[in-house]
C-alpha cells in the first residue's frame, strides 16, 4: 500500500508536538512490510531520517519549468532528494505559475515555520502539492493538521483517491474558544472533503463532531503514542540533589497550557514545605506575566524559569525532576507527560488533556483545581510509596503505548476505506 | 441432619472528608458528616430496616426455628447511634427472641490482627464489652474483619477464650476438602472453624438479581434442593454475607426478601434446619485441622489480603498508622483513641487498591487510588503529629511504658495521700467544730460564776495538744 502524506514539521527540526507525532506515526506505520510512505514537508534540512520512508521537499518541487543541469541540481538538493525525482516532477507542472516568486530551480521558497504570511505559505504548499499529486503513485492521501488540508483536498481532486485527515489540534484548543474564522474555514473545508477524520483523542473527536458538524461515522479516535527513548538519552545521568524535590512544567508558556494554575499551586506547596523547588521551562507570551506572578506570591526564590529547552536539554531537565506537571486548559493530546513517564517521572495531568484518556498510572486533576494540584504535588513529594508506584507503574504503562499499535489501527481504517 | 448457618455482617465506616495537606495542623476533624449520614440513611432505608424486619418476621412465623448470627462492628454501631438508633432497637428485638447469636469482631473493623496483636486483643475486648452493654449478650464466637484468618490469628482467638471462628472457605486453602464440615485451628485445636461456602453464599449476595446468570431466577425451593442434594455426611452449610447485599447489591425489587421469607418453609420440607454457630460446635466434632499460613479473607478472587495491602501505597499507609498503635493504646486521650478507631477501618485501604478486579469499585469521593491515598495520608499526617505531641518522640515505647506507669503510680500515690489529707482535714474540722461548741458553751457559762472558767479552758487546751 502506498500512502502520500502531507505534513508541516518533521524531526529533528520541530517547533511543537506535531513533528514528533508525525514522525512516530509514520515510523509505526512503516513497520508493516508492504507500506510505502511518501512524506511531503515544506523544507527538508537533509538530516531527516529517511530510512523507512521517502521525503519530498516542497521547496524543491518545481512549479515553473527551468532548464537545470544535473550536477548543479545534485549540489543543491542532493542531500535529501534524488535529482531524477526533480525531473520527473518537472514533467507534471500543471499550470503557469510564473507570476509566483520562484527561485532558479523554479521552486517556491518555504520557511517551514509559522511565519506571519502563513496564509500564503499554506496556499503555496497546496499549489506545489498539485505537482506531486500528479506525479506520484499512491492509494491513499493522509494530511496532518490544518496547514496541509488544502494540499490534501487538491491531491484528492487530482487523483480521486480517498483523503484521510489527521486532526492534531483544532483552533478551539489553541485559542480557548476565540476561534480565528480563516483558520476555522480551512479546517472545516478539509474535514468536509475528507473521507475519514482521525483525531488524537476522544476530546478532539467530540470537538470535531460538535463544532465542525462532522458525521460521527467518519470521525475516529487515534491516540498518539511515544517512541522508545534513544540510547544516548537513556544514558543521561540526572544531576539530582537528594534533599530536594523538583517539580517541572515543560512547554510553551501560553494560555492553552494553564501556567498560572501551576504557579498558584506551587505557592501553596511552598508555604508548607521547605524542600521542593519548581521549574517552569519553556517560553511563550505569558512568560513575563508568570515571572511577575511568582514574584507577587513571594516564591521567586524557589520558582525558576530556565527558558526554552533544546533537544537533549529537555530530557536532562525531565530526568532531574521528581514530578512532571501539565495543567493544560485544553490539550488535544499532550505527548509530554508520556515522555516524562518514560524518564521515570510521575506525572500530574489535567483531565482536559487528551492523553488522560489513555493514561491511568498518573494523577489527573481539573486544571482549575489548584488545591488538588497542590495536594498531588505534596503527595508525590512526601509519600515515597506513591512516588515509587507512579514511577514504576507509569513507566510500564507508557512503554506499552507504542506507535506500532497505532500503525495497525490506522492500517485497519485504510483497508476499510479502500474496501480491502 | 443438614443445617444452615446464616451469618450477616453489619458495618459502616466513617468516610473521610476532602483533607488537603495545608489542613494539617489546623483541622483535626477528618470526617464527612454529610456523606456518613446519607450513606447510613440510604443503607438503612434500602437494606437494614426491611431486612431486619423480615428476619424478625421469619423468626416469629417459623416458631423460632429460624436462626442466624450477626456481627456488628463497633464503628458501625457508633454510626447507628448517631444516625439510625432505630436499627439498634430492631437488633435488640431480634436478640431478645433468642434466635440470634452475636459474633464478636475487632471494634474498628481493622486489619490489626496481622500487624499488632495487642491492638487486636484490645479491639475485640472492647467490642465484646460494647455488645454486652447494648444487647446484653456475651459473644462466644469470633469472626475477624473481612473473615481474615490464619493460624496465628486462630491461636490468639483461642487464647482469648473463643471456642469458634467464622472464616472463608478459600479454595486454595481447602483444596479437595469440603467446607461443609467443622475444622479446627492447626496450632490451637480447641478453636473450631466454620468455613464459608463460597458458591452458596455468592449465589445470593452476588448473583441473585443477575438476569444473565444461568440459574436466574433463583427460587428458595431450588436453593434448598441444591443443599439437600449434597451427600448426607456433608452437614454444615455456612452462608455468610454482608447484610447490605440484601437491598443494596441485590435490590429489593429483585424480591430477595421474598426469597428469604420462603427459606424456612422450604428447608423444613427437606429436613434442613437453621442453627447458630455455638449450637453447631456444641453438636459435632471437628474432622481435622486446617493449616493457614498466610491470612485468607473473603475478598476478591485471590481471597487474601491483597485487596487492602496489595500495593506499596496501601502498605505504607497501613504501616504508618500502626507505627503509633502502641502510643495510642498507652494514652488516655479520648479524641485520639476515637480517631484511631475510625482511621483503622480496612475500607480506607480498600479504596487505594490498584487491582484490576473486573468490577469497578465505588471510590466515593475519590477519583483514583492515588487520590484516596493522598487524602488518607494527609489525614494520617495530622493524626500522627497529634499522637507524637502527646509524649516526647525521643523516648521509645519501652521506656515510655514504665514512665507512664511511674507517673500513674505517683498519681495514685498523690491521690491516696490526698484522700488521707482529706480525712485528717475532716477530723480537724470536726475538732474545731467541737472546739467552737465548747467555746460557745463557755460563753454560756460566763454568765454563771467565774470560778469554773479556768478549769474548762485548761481541759480544751489539753485536748488540742494531745491530738
Amino acid at each position: 500500500m502506498k500512502v502520500l502524506m502531507f505534513g508541516w514539521e518533521f524531526p529533528p527540526h520541530i517547533l511543537g508536538g506535531l513533528g514528533t507525532a508525525s514522525y512516530g506515526l509514520t515510523k509505526g506505520l512503516a513497520q508493516q512490510s508492504d507500506m510505502q510512505i511518501t512524506f511531503c514537508i515544506p523544507k527538508p534540512h537533509g538530516d531527516e531520517d529517511q530510512s523507512f520512508m521517502k521525503i519530498i521537499g516542497m521547496n524543491s518541487t518545481p512549479v515553473v519549468w527551468k532548464d537545470v543541469n544535473w550536477d548543479y541540481l545534485k549540489s543543491r538538493v542532493g542531500s535529501y532528494m534524488d535529482p531524477q525525482l526533480y525531473y520527473d516532477l518537472r514533467d507534471h507542472i500543471y499550470a503557469d505559475f510564473r507570476y509566483l516568486g520562484t527561485n532558479d530551480l523554479g521552486c517556491i521558497e518555504f520557511s517551514g515555520r509559522y511565519p506571519d504570511n502563513l496564509q500564503e505559505e499554506i496556499n503555496n504548499y497546496s499549489i506545489v502539492a498539485g505537482v506531486i499529486a500528479r506525479q506520484q503513485d499512491y492509494d491513499i492521501i493522509h494530511a496532518h493538521d490544518w496547514l496541509t488540508y488544502p494540499a490534501g483536498i487538491h491531491a484528492k481532486q487530482v487523483s480521486g483517491k480517498p483523503l484521510v485527515i489527521h486532526v492534531h489540534a483544532t483552533d478551539f484548543d489553541r485559542s480557548r474558544g476565540n476561534v480565528n474564522p480563516t483558520v476555522y474555514a480551512i479546517e472545516k473545508d478539509g474535514m468536509d472533503h475528507a473521507d475519514c477524520i482521525m483525531c488524537v483523542s476522544e476530546l478532539t473527536r467530540q470537538t470535531v463532531i460538535s463544532k465542525y458538524f462532522q458525521d460521527p461515522h467518519k470521525v475516529f479516535t487515534m491516540h498518539n503514542a511515544v517512541s522508545p527513548l534513544r540510547q544516548d538519552i537513556i544514558d543521561i545521568i540526572p544531576n539530582k540533589n537528594p534533599n530536594e524535590k523538583v517539580v517541572t512544567f515543560l512547554g510553551r508558556i501560553t494560555m492553552q497550557k494553564g501556567p498560572e494554575y501551576f504557579v498558584e499551586a506551587a505557592s501553596m506547596v511552598i508555604q508548607k514545605t521547605k524542600n521542593i523547588r519548581f521549574v517552569m521551562a519553556g517560553s511563550g507570551d505569558m512568560m513575563k506575566k508568570m515571572i511577575y506572578l511568582a514574584a507577587e506570591r513571594g516564591i521567586a526564590d524557589r520558582f525558576h524559569f530556565p527558558g526554552f529547552m533544546h533537544g537533549k536539554e529537555v530530557y536532562e531537565v525531565l530526568k532531574a525532576s521528581d514530578v512532571y506537571i501539565m495543567p493544560s486548559v485544553s490539550e488535544p493530546f499532550g505527548i509530554s507527560p508520556l515522555e516524562a513517564m518514560q524518564c521515570n517521572v510521575p506525572s500530574i495531568i489535567s483531565k482536559q488533556s487528551g492523553c488522560a484518556e489513555i493514561l491511568t498510572k498518573c494523577i489527573k486533576v481539573d486544571y482549575w483545581d489548584i488545591h488538588a494540584i497542590a495536594d498531588a504535588i505534596y503527595g508525590i513529594c512526601s509519600y515515597p510509596s506513591l512516588y515509587e508506584y507512579l514511577r514504576d507503574e507509569g513507566k510500564k504503562e507508557v512503554d506499552s503505548i507504542t506507535w506500532e499499535k497505532v500503525g495497525l489501527r490506522i492500517r485497519y481504517i485504510y483497508n476499510k476505506l479502500l474496501n480491502r | 441432619m443438614k443445617t444452615i448457618c446464616l451469618f450477616f455482617e453489619i458495618h459502616k465506616y466513617f468516610h473521610l472528608k476532602r483533607y488537603r495537606f495545608f489542613d494539617i495542623d489546623h483541622d483535626h476533624y477528618y470526617y464527612d458528616d454529610f456523606a456518613n449520614e446519607t450513606h447510613m440513611n440510604d443503607v438503612c432505608e434500602h437494606s437494614y430496616r426491611p431486612t431486619l424486619d423480615t428476619l424478625l418476621e421469619m423468626i416469629e412465623k417459623s416458631n423460632k426455628s429460624f436462626k442466624f448470627c450477626l456481627s456488628i462492628s463497633g464503628v458501625g454501631l457508633e454510626q447507628m447511634e448517631l444516625y439510625a438508633p432505630d436499627i439498634i432497637q430492631r437488633i435488640q428485638n431480634l436478640v431478645s427472641t433468642g434466635c440470634v447469636e452475636l459474633v464478636a469482631e475487632p471494634y474498628a473493623h481493622s486489619l490489626s490482627s496481622i500487624i499488632n496483636e495487642d491492638t487486636f486483643r484490645d479491639e475485640v475486648r472492647r467490642q465484646v464489652k460494647k455488645l454486652k452493654e447494648v444487647f446484653g449478650q456475651q459473644p462466644k464466637v469470633l469472626r475477624n474483619t473481612n473473615m481474615l484468618y490464619s493460624d496465628d490469628i486462630g491461636s490468639i482467638a483461642a487464647d482469648m477464650g473463643f471456642k469458634c471462628m467464622l472464616t472463608e472457605g478459600a479454595k486454595h486453602i481447602l483444596g479437595w476438602k469440603s467446607p461443609h464440615y467443622i475444622y479446627n485451628c492447626n496450632v490451637a485445636p480447641s478453636l473450631k472453624l466454620l468455613l464459608r461456602d463460597i458458591k452458596l453464599s455468592d449465589d445470593i449476595s452476588l448473583r441473585f438479581s443477575n438476569s444473565e446468570w444461568e440459574n436466574y431466577p433463583l427460587f428458595a425451593s431450588t436453593y434448598m434442593d441444591w443443599i439437600a442434594a449434597y451427600p448426607p455426611e456433608e452437614q454444615i452449610f455456612n452462608i455468610f454475607m454482608n447484610m447490605d447485599a440484601l437491598g443494596m447489591s441485590q435490590p429489593l425489587s429483585s424480591n430477595i426478601l421474598e426469597f428469604f421469607k420462603a427459606l424456612p418453609a422450604c428447608a423444613k420440607e427437606r429436613g434442613i434446619i437453621f442453627s447458630k454457630p455455638s449450637e453447631i460446635i456444641g453438636r459435632s466434632k471437628s474432622v481435622g485441622p486446617i493449616e493457614v499460613q498466610s491470612p485468607m479473607s473473603w475478598s476478591d478472587e485471590e481471597r487474601d489480603v491483597s485487596s487492602w495491602l496489595g500495593n506499596n501505597m496501601q502498605r505504607e499507609a497501613f504501616n504508618k498508622l500502626y507505627s503509633v498503635a502502641e502510643r495510642v493504646r498507652l494514652c488516655s486521650n479520648f479524641g485520639i483513641k476515637q480517631d484511631f478507631d475510625y482511621l483503622q477501618a480496612s475500607n480506607h485501604l480498600r479504596l487505594m487498591t490498584t487491582k484490576n478486579c473486573g468490577v469497578g469499585i465505588n471510590r466515593g469521593l475519590y477519583e483514583s487510588p492515588f487520590d484516596a491515598f493522598t487524602n488518607y495520608m494527609n489525614v494520617l499526617g495530622d493524626f500522627l503529629k497529634r499522637v507524637s505531641s502527646l509524649y516526647p518522640e525521643d523516648i521509645d515505647n519501652e521506656e515510655l511504658n514504665p514512665l507512664l506507669i511511674t507517673i500513674k503510680n505517683q498519681g495514685d500515690e498523690i491521690n491516696e495521700l490526698n484522700d488521707k489529707l482529706k480525712i485528717i482535714e475532716k477530723k480537724n474540722d470536726r475538732l474545731s467544730n467541737s472546739l467552737k461548741k465548747l467555746q460557745e458553751r463557755t460563753k454560756e457559762f460566763q454568765t454563771e460564776p467565774e470560778t469554773k472558767m479556768p478549769e474548762e479552758k485548761k481541759k480544751t487546751t489539753k485536748k488540742k495538744t494531745k491530738k
